[in-house]
């Protein structure tokens, strides 16, 4: 399982990093914006994508259109970890095919619940 | 404002009266009183008007001195409070980064002690309660006793570097008391700047209100709705509680997910 994470934030990358290295996914990859991300995206073989949304350059939620629209991506499981709130946001969000959505600030015990439900039923 | 109200109020009485003369003259065929009317008129509203923009330019000074601006150095920018505040934010955003680079370096190192001593204390579990229930010869007890002997060490080793690990990272937090004063700082220059910019805004709408010049508010609203689209980042939410369209928690995005069929 290859994780990429994308954030501007170093730390947040960091906490993101360590939270799914104790879930036992230990590689992982990290890109600080969409533009640096789709890319590698294309060609990394990555299994799944966890992108804040808002970024300089390209951010978020144009990499999840992006990965929706791009034919050998558009399957990829995306969850989003972002501090947007608004409930607009999150419908967009949801529109565009994110399969998970986590507001910041968030505990361990949420990050862990939503990767299993999107594991849950990507493999079921 | 009262000192401009009254100015205006003299200039309403005035056109008022004049008004009245002028059509008085113009009826009786004095051209030549009329056009001195005029004149008069138009030197009452330039009165208002200069005394207005003089007390909008002597405003517009003093805030230019309010922000330590000297105008007249090519390096005015460098010195202004803004600018000031802007390195404080940056400072801020550095601090508040070391601090958690610093906590993560400690945590991250902490964790394997840990682990480490969890580990090795179910493993020596296990063969100690082999020991109790006699499953282990002379040799297997040497062997057992030597391992809790390094494990005692290494137990004393590890607490003495977790002790001083958590203290490191409690001092680490030391930023807060530092970015707390900066930012302080700059809420009152932001306070302060606005409350100069409301100051220069009330003196310009009396120079507009004697120009005779009117904006359009709900179009200016309009506009300014426009700008901000729902795909907008916004960043966090302060008041998230606050707010009908924003979420206040996770279980709040969750139901509503849930409602759109997730």
């Amino acid at each position: 399982m290859k994780i990429l994470i994308v954030d501007d934030f170093s730390t947040m990358r960091r906490i993101i990093k360590n939270l799914l290295r104790d879930l036992g996914f230990t590689n992982t990859a990290e890109a600080d914006d969409g533009t640096s991300a789709l890319p590698m995206l294309q060609s990394g073989n990555f299994d799944f994508l966890v992108t804040d949304w808002n970024m300089p350059g390209m951010t978020g939620i144009d990499l999840l259109r992006a990965v929706r629209a791009d034919e050998r991506l558009k399957h990829m499981p995306v969850l989003m970890v972002t501090a947007e709130a608004k409930r607009d946001q999150i419908i967009e969000a949801a529109q565009a095919g994110v399969n998970g959505y986590v507001v910041k600030p968030f505990t361990a015990q949420v990050l862990k619940e939503k990767i299993e439900k999107i594991f849950e039923r990507v493999n079921g | 404002m009262n000192h401009s109200d009254s100015l205006l109020g003299d200039l309403e009485s005035t056109l008022k009266t004049h008004a009245r003369e002028l059509v008085e003259n113009l009826e009786q065929g004095n051209f030549g009183e009329a056009v001195q009317l005029i004149h008069e008129l138009n030197k009452a509203r330039d009165r208002g008007l200069y005394h207005e923009v003089g007390k909008l330019t002597r405003e517009l000074h003093t805030a230019i001195v309010n922000f330590q601006i000297d105008p007249r150095t090519p390096v005015a920018e460098e010195v202004s409070q803004i600018t000031d505040a802007t390195e404080r934010l940056n400072y801020v955003v550095t601090m508040t980064e070391n601090a958690a680079n610093r906590t993560m370096d400690l945590v991250e190192q902490s964790a394997p002690l840990v682990n480490e001593l969890g580990d090795e204390a179910s493993r020596l579990k296990a063969e100690w309660s082999r020991f109790m229930r006699r499953e282990i010869d002379a040799d297997g007890f040497r062997d057992l006793a030597r391992r809790i002997d390094q494990f005692l060490g290494r137990s004393e080793r590890h607490a003495q570097t977790l002790s001083t690990n958590l203290n490191d990272i409690m001092l680490a937090q030391d930023y807060q008391d530092l970015t707390g004063q900066v930012i302080k700082r700059v809420t009152q220059l932001v306070t302060q700047v606005e409350q100069d910019l409301l100051k220069l805004m009330l003196m310009a709408s009396s120079v507009d209100r004697f120009a005779g010049i009117q904006h359009n508010l709900d179009e200016l609203l309009e506009a300014k709705k426009k700008e901000k689209g729902p795909t907008q980042a916004e960043g966090p939410q302060i008041a998230a509680d606050k707010c009908d369209d924003v979420v206040s928690s996770q279980d709040d995005v969750d139901d509503l997910l849930s409602s759109l069929g997730f």
